[in-house]
């Protein structure tokens, strides 16, 4: 029966070419002006270059793009309709999903510097995946959790960054002395950005947290006496295993002479992964119980419908607050790890675009889901790494690999919730 | 005069908006273990009463003093809204159900149990090393859910997610949400709003077993008058914001003015008594 | 005193400015709830569209500098209203009717895209452009201090003054600013009522559009340089104007503008250049903290 209805509705060719025509006559609006005109500097003024041939290449495929995509899609939606499954048979594959999954994450993320151990590059890439793991599980707190809009993330980063390197270069202290404070540091600066703007909506929040996010950078940018402005700080001590340098020569000892190895730069690479893949873990575990916890429940319901949360009793303040610390905190954390894997930070390392990418692996992810996490880092720090061959398309690849999942899936990728805890009553139903 | 003690007391209630006098020049008073009900036309100021007592508004004028039997006299008006429900333990149910839509049934009634949970987690530092005193107190949490649960029928029910069941359904959990923040007044905002005679006939059941059993007092907002006559120990009637009635249910029944707010000047039937009409509520 | 009059000439020429990009916003933000974020970028496209329309007009040899005007004017507006309606159509109407957040990605995607497709295809260089409009008043002076009113600026606040008069007739009095008004209300029932929604809603994205692009070209001729990050700047302090203003209110969102084009002018002039910026979030911070709602946003009875 659906079938006949389809068939009916399916456009006709004549109809299909007009669709695609009328695509294409848009697609040479947008390209004119961009594509088929451009402006070139010729001996200190500017000149009108014409690349009409490009043009017209990119208006020939949006005509062919589009009649081939309406035509798969309808053919697509057509076998949905026809071979519709089960109800209920989706929802089941679907909870079985995660769990191997995050265990699987797990085990490749343990073994992989063991696996590719004369691959540098691939182990400096997942160190940078795992970075931006762990600065998305900070803020799912705030925005999947809490439901809390943050656009300015990345202060809380480059608080726990500057922290460091500061405390670092001038005063001498140690990774594992500055961390906590760092994140002590950058839990009071989400206090006092949450303070006065927690009552505000969603989406002014956004705006404000934004603005703050600027107001840090400007400020790191020209504070120059403490921050060392646009130049950054260079020479930030790497962290050390246990006290153990990873450094060539005798003199002290190193990593390499207590352990009776030869040194190799190596050392440090699998060091640094190893402790951003521990600091993540323990973000990850700390998150997960807390979200399992009064707190945790409270950020939910608070997300949900702050009114009702009211309503049964809970000072939605205070919940808001504690969510913001603490997304702060993780935040500070991981610009901790930042500073010290790098040696080196300058404001240009928390512009709002780092906020942005932030966001978006929450988002991706599915709000909430700390895998989901996992698998929107992978995306999007991949995505780019993968494009390194056509390093100028990277970014726009980027952006419109951003529309297109949300689109696909706007709910990200896994937006299914697991509940914090379950009723096994005496019909002993699990 | 009255056998039962004073819970309470509404003082000279108002409440402007610009120019509209939403509440004007309110008293009445509410009894413990007894069902107030308030009616009134649609307009007539009963939710923004609720709003004022819960602390959702801050009235203009008038005062809402709470006698609670532990903590002495509370003036609620002066109370956050967070503060009504944990200190005062007054606890509301909203016109337009709002439950949390993503969790579970049972998650809902654990949220409601927050700051008893949350200081047994010692602000959460008790609760992630997993101490056996907040493991306790999160049984003995679950423990009040269930039996809350069951006793609304919703035990089949408790780890659906809540913003999938059917509307009737979603009413009985935001009841069943509230008792578990342990009231002592219990504010429903038309909680038959929607039901079908058969859920709505349960409905009745459930208030007069909660007055009964557990010795609550509820303030009710209804329009099904069925559910008012059959339940209500005393109904205030408001229009306008004023109140224009106050009485037993047979009382209201044939009092002219109410007659008049709901039917109009002439509109009376031959032996005097009104038939409420079951208003349809958007 | 001179010093405060220039700069109230410099605060409100930039002011206007920002006032037209976040009328934009407003619109955007009343009728469908969410931050285009791509609408600085948008701008962005009409400053790039316009020195290309310059550049053509120059080798054509056209010296008429009200005729110049004109052209890229009407020229850059049709484009970039082409790509207000393209942004919509593409990233957000999919999305119409989800998550709160799905559509705001999208359109951090949207602004991330157009910003590298103007870096690819035209150059990731700034772009000068030979003066337009040269010379102004000079209107008094004081202890050697000249006030100076450029051509420009003249240009900028006259435009905008008449843009906004034709816009608020379009708003108040037309039938498509009736069922703009109405969707912003309730899309549900206008659409009940026989409005085409989708069609009220890409419209008011090409209007915004067009808004921006008068706002590119203007500044196109103020500053003379173009490059394809001044969408960005532009487009947080624009947002930051309409908020300011009370979101959704179109008299607020241009009066955001003014105030933040003058708060920076003032500060800039009197304090330190470089905090500019950070006074004017600071300033949208505490005005949020004392009027949530924005100056002249409707203050929201919240609905319990």
């Amino acid at each position: 029966m659906p079938v006949v209805v389809l068939a009916h509705q399916a456009p006709s060719a004549k109809e299909r070419l007009r669709d695609a025509a009328a695509v294409a006559f848009v697609a040479l609006l947008l390209g004119i002006p961009m594509l088929g005109l451009t402006t070139v500097d010729q001996g200190g003024a500017l000149h009108v270059a014409t690349r009409w041939p490009v043009l017209g290449l990119f208006v020939a495929l949006c005509f062919a793009g589009r009649l081939l995509a309406r035509f798969g899609l309808d053919r697509l939606q057509l076998a949905r309709r026809v071979q519709r499954p089960a109800v209920g048979a989706p929802a089941r594959r679907y909870r079985a999903l995660p769990s191997w999954l995050g265990w699987g994450c797990f085990g490749i993320a343990l073994v992989l510097p063991i696996v590719f151990s004369d691959n540098r590059y691939i182990v400096d890439t997942a160190t940078t995946v795992l970075i931006y793991v762990m600065l998305g599980w900070g803020l799912n707190v705030v925005v999947g959790l809490a439901g809390l809009l943050v656009l300015g993330y990345v202060a809380f980063y480059a608080v726990g960054a500057y922290c460091y390197a500061l405390l670092a270069t001038q005063y001498g202290w140690g990774f594992w002395q500055a961390l906590p404070l760092a994140g002590g540091l950058a839990a009071g600066f989400g206090l006092l950005l949450g303070w006065p703007t927690l009552r505000l909506r969603g989406d002014y929040l956004a705006i404000v947290t934004l603005g703050f996010g600027e107001i840090v950078r400007i400020i790191l940018v020209n504070w120059t006496d403490l921050s060392n402005g646009p130049n950054g700080i260079a020479s930030i001590p790497r962290p050390t295993f246990f006290g153990l340098p990873f450094k060539p020569g005798d003199d002290g000892t190193t990593f390499a002479s207590f352990f009776g190895l030869e040194f190799s730069p190596l050392h440090r690479i699998f060091f640094l992964y190893y402790l951003i893949l521990a600091l993540a873990m323990l973000t990850n575990l700390f998150v997960s119980r807390l979200r399992k916890l009064p707190i945790g429940r409270a950020w939910e319901a608070v997300r949900e419908d702050d009114i009702a949360c009211q309503a049964l009793g809970i000072n939605i303040t205070n919940v808001k607050l504690s969510a913001f610390a603490i997304g702060a905190m993780l935040g500070g954390c991981a610009g901790v790890f930042f500073a010290a894997r790098q040696g080196f930070i300058s404001p240009e390392s928390f512009t709002f675009n780092e906020s942005a990418i932030i966001l978006a692996i929450v988002v991706l992810g599915g709000m909430g889901s700390q895998l989901g996490v996992v698998l929107a880092s992978l995306v999007l720090v991949l995505l780019p790494e993968l494009g390194r061959d056509f390093a100028e398309y990277r970014m726009l690849l980027f952006g419109a690999a951003m529309i297109l999942i949300m689109i696909w899936k706007p709910g990200g990728i896994l937006s299914h919730r697991e509940p914090t805890l379950r009723y096994r009553g005496e019909s002993g139903s699990p | 005069m009255n056998p039962y003690r004073l819970l309470l007391h509404v003082d000279r209630l108002s409440m402007r908006f610009g120019g509209l006098m939403a509440i004007d020049d309110l008293s009445f008073d509410v009894h413990a273990g007894r069902i107030t009900a308030v009616i009134g036309p649609n307009g007539a100021g009963k939710t923004t009463f609720f709003n004022c007592l819960t602390g959702f508004y801050r009235p203009t004028a008038g005062r809402v003093c709470l006698h609670h039997p532990q903590r002495g006299v509370l003036d609620l008006e002066t109370l956050e809204s967070h503060q009504v429900a944990s200190q005062a333990q007054v606890v509301r149910t909203f016109q337009n159900v709002r439950l949390f839509p993503k969790m579970t049934v049972l998650e809902n009634l654990i949220v409601a149990q927050h700051n008893r949970l949350q200081q047994a987690s010692r602000f959460s530092l008790a609760g992630l090393i997993g101490l056996p005193g907040y493991r306790r107190a999160e049984a003995q949490a679950i423990e009040v859910a269930v039996d809350r649960l069951k006793r609304l029928n919703l035990i089949e029910r408790a780890d659906s997610v809540a913003g999938d069941l059917p509307y009737g359904m979603q009413r009985r959990i935001e009841i069943a949400r509230a008792l578990c923040v342990d009231p002592i007044l219990l504010c429903l905002d038309e909680p038959a709003a929607g039901l079908n005679p058969r859920e709505s006939a349960e409905l009745n059941e459930l208030l007069q077993s909660l007055v009964r059993d557990e010795g609550l007092a509820i303030l009710l907002i209804e329009h099904d008058m069925n559910v008012v006559m059959n339940v209500s120990d005393h109904i205030c009637v408001l229009n306008y914001g004023r109140k224009i009635a106050e009485g037993s249910p047979a009382e209201i029944r044939n009092n002219p003015h109410v007659i008049k707010a709901y039917l109009g000047e002439e509109e009376e039937d031959e032996d005097g008594a009104m038939k409420f009409p079951a208003e349809s509520v958007p | 005193m001179a010093l405060a009059l220039q700069q109230l000439i410099n605060g409100l020429t930039l002011g206007a400015v920002y006032g037209l990009i976040a009328i934009g916003y407003t619109m955007v933000y009343g009728i469908i709830g969410m931050i285009n974020f791509a609408h600085g970028d948008i701008y962005m496209v009409s400053a790039f569209i316009a020195v290309t329309a310059f550049t053509l007009l120059a080798s054509l040899g056209i010296s008429s500098v009200p005729l110049a005007l004109l052209t890229v004017l009407v020229m850059s507006v049709l484009f970039t209203s082409v790509y207000g309606w393209a942004v919509e159509r593409t990233a957000y109407r999919p999305l119409r009717g989800s998550t709160r957040l799905a559509p705001l990605i999208s359109a951090i995607g949207m602004s991330i895209f157009l910003q590298n497709m103007v870096q690819l295809t035209q150059g990731a260089r700034v772009k000068p452009i030979p003066p337009v409009l040269v010379g102004g008043f000079d209107l008094l002076t004081v202890d050697g201090f000249t006030v100076h009113l450029a051509y420009s600026q003249l240009l900028i606040i006259v435009v905008t003054v008449a843009l906004m008069t034709a816009f608020s007739y379009v708003i108040g009095r037309t039938s498509f600013g009736r069922q703009q008004r109405a969707c912003e209300q309730d899309r549900t029932m206008t659409a009940l009522l026989g409005i085409n929604v989708d069609r009220t809603i890409s419209l008011t994205f090409m209007l915004g559009a067009m808004l921006a692009a008068v706002a590119g070209v203007l500044v196109t001729v103020y500053y003379g340089v173009v490059d394809f990050y001044i969408g960005f700047v532009a487009g947080i302090k624009a947002f930051t104007a309409a908020v300011l203003g009370g979101i959704g209110s179109l008299p607020g969102a241009m009066l955001g503008g003014l105030l933040i084009g003058l708060i920076e002018a003032f500060w800039a002039a009197y304090l330190s250049p470089e905090y500019k910026d950070v006074a004017t979030f600071s300033i949208l911070i505490l005005v949020l903290m004392f009027r949530p709602s924005g100056l002249l946003g409707r203050p929201e009875v919240e609905k319990v």
